[in-house]
């Protein structure tokens, strides 16, 4: 099933990526690379293990920051805007920038509380608000139907793929721009993997996706744009149908075609 | 095939085999056996000493010897006084004692950067703090307690009347929270530690600052370790002796601490003056071993409610079905 959502005419991009670098240390992780994300469609950041697509994921919200010893150089621009540089709060970068991890981690609260958190900690305390929202992200992430009975039961009982979905409503909550997931479907069995992508289709109507994946069957399945990473370097970045049926570089094509990785 | 003859014969393998079996079954019953002897050893040791005490405590335990003070020099009465002193000093010494101790460890683990020099003297302190023997926390508090702010009081507020700077229930205190700090404050780094980091960047991922995330999420999932630790070094605490010798334990009080500088009887010190200083040794046994079954008996129920908070935190975050 392809998404068969590839437009033509060009859309201004939601991210524009110039000349990114991450660094640990001394050692370079990623970079430079030069990416434009285009927005209300997904784009997939595939390659092998430690080809640095997580790390470059990461950098889109300024997470990496948080890690002791990690530098970052270039430009990362949302909607025109520098999300790096003197005086940007990365916590409202995060605000409009979300993002959903490999391993689900719900807190260990309520089944509402999760979804309500990102909410009060930024300053709604209207209960009917928090209310209707908790609702309609549930519903958005397709669990709404599963929990609306036990939204007071411990967010921990739920399985392992409704915990995932628990968190992309979580989220979704605070209504942000884009959607950054790092695997989300890794850790899942297949049947909650394709209730994840039907999910991921369904969010690029409204949000800017960009999700890293090792299952290249997935990126095909859920991505309108795929960038192909090996070793730190942007190999490769195009509308997915291209990436996957006339790949321009012979490492993406050797990658693709599972001569490595 | 070539494999067979570059590997070894079967019976060679076979011989191999067996003898490193047969050390391996040595070893493992070695281990085995010398694991339980040690493990039989400090079994034997507890059931002793607790079948010893609760043998000679239990025909003196009454509601009497509970409730009332001593009397005749300590031949007869009870230990209610000293009850109290326990109770009330446990209670000053955690108020003064815990918020300090965990807040320092919030700042030491979530706010100091980890590599600085300060924080490194802090952490060095900590651990040497850890080390000090309490007689010499005793000594501390006589001489900065008592005689430096005491004293100090007395002459701001009270003219030549010695109200504070002499021994009392607050210095007493106040030195068993000094005493505890180190533990507290190393319990809650390794409760904070346990934190997943998943956790932390959840919260932050969602527009959460780091003060939020502190709060809301890393020390509600770490207040079960909190806990434990601190209930664990409060019941430490508590059966101490050295540190209130000489900054408010009463060797004998008819009455109960009217206030935060009255002096106060407490169990652990009442066992050392009934072992030690008793005019009538046949008569104080009795009350002695019903003493120190009363002291067991508070410092294991503090034990037990920190393994119970333990338990019920776990249940709560694992939300039941797993």
């Amino acid at each position: 099933m392809t998404t068969g959502k590839t437009d033509q005419e060009p859309t201004p991009p939601k991210l524009t990526v110039k000349d990114l670098t991450v660094s640990y240390g001394d050692k370079k992780a990623v970079g430079p690379v030069g990416l434009d994300i285009v927005g209300q469609h997904v784009t997939a950041l595939i390659g092998p293990s430690g080809c640095g697509k997580s790390t470059f994921l990461r950098s889109l919200n300024r997470m990496n920051e948080l890690i002791p010893g990690c530098r970052i150089t270039g430009s990362v621009h949302l909607d025109g805007d520098p999300i790096y540089g003197p005086g940007i709060d990365p916590v409202a970068i995060r605000r409009r920038i979300g993002m959903v991890f490999q391993k689900s981690n719900p807190f260990p609260k309520t089944i509402r509380e999760n979804v309500a958190y990102g909410l009060r900690i930024g300053g709604i305390n209207d209960s009917r608000e928090i209310e209707a929202r908790v609702e309609r992200a549930l519903a958005q992430s397709a669990l709404w139907d599963e929990v609306k009975d036990r939204l007071d039961d411990s967010a921990m009982g739920l399985s392992g793929g409704q915990q995932q979905r628990l968190c992309i409503a979580r989220a979704l909550a605070v209504e942000p721009e884009v959607l950054l997931m790092d695997e989300p479907a890794s850790a899942l069995d297949p049947i909650a993997t394709a209730h994840i992508e039907e999910l991921i289709n369904e969010l690029s109507a409204n949000y800017t996706v960009v999700i890293v994946t090792h299952n290249m069957q997935q990126a095909a399945r859920v991505a309108d744009y795929t960038a192909f990473f090996y070793l730190g370097e942007l190999v490769e970045f195009d509308r997915t149908d291209v990436l996957f049926t006339k790949p321009s570089n012979s490492r993406t094509e050797d990658y693709i075609t599972g001569r490595f990785g | 095939m070539s494999v067979a003859s570059v590997a070894p014969d079967r019976e060679t393998i076979a011989r191999h085999t067996a003898r490193r079996t047969r050390r391996n079954v040595i070893a493992d019953g070695a281990l085995a056996v010398a694991t339980g002897a040690t493990l039989l050893l400090v079994l034997t040791i507890l059931v002793v000493i607790l079948f010893d005490v609760i043998r000679h405590g239990t025909p003196h335990l009454s509601w009497a010897f509970l409730s009332e003070a001593p009397r005749d020099g300590m031949t007869a009465g009870g230990i209610f006084p000293a009850i109290v002193g326990m109770v009330e000093m446990v209670l000053l010494m955690t108020l003064a004692g815990v918020p300090i101790g965990v807040a320092t460890a919030i700042y030491l683990h979530e706010y100091a950067s980890p590599v600085s020099p300060v924080t490194r003297a802090i952490r060095l302190a900590v651990a040497n703090l850890a080390g000090v023997p309490s007689i010499v926390f005793g000594l501390f508090g006589l001489g900065f307690f008592v005689q430096f702010l005491g004293a100090g009081i007395d002459k701001a507020f009270f003219g030549s009347d010695k109200v504070f700077g002499q021994p009392a229930l607050i210095w007493a205190a106040l030195t068993m929270a000094v005493l505890t700090l180190p533990v507290v404050i190393v319990a809650t780094e390794e409760a904070l530690r346990a934190v997943p980091r998943e956790l932390r960047e959840a919260s932050l991922a969602l527009g959460a600052t780091k003060f939020q995330t502190v709060f809301n999420v890393v020390v509600p999932q770490a207040s079960s370790g909190i806990l434990t630790g601190t209930i664990l070094a409060v019941s430490r605490g508590a059966g101490e002796v050295a540190p209130i010798l000489f900054t408010g334990a009463a060797y004998f009080l008819p009455l109960l601490p009217k206030s935060l500088s009255s002096q106060f009887m407490s169990p652990s010190y009442h066992v050392y003056v009934l072992s030690t200083q008793s005019p009538d040794v046949d008569a104080t046994k009795p009350i002695l071993y019903a003493t120190v079954l009363v002291l067991l008996a508070l410092t294991f129920t503090l034990n037990i409610a920190a393994v119970v908070v333990r338990a019920r935190m776990r249940r709560r975050n694992a939300g039941g079905a797993g």
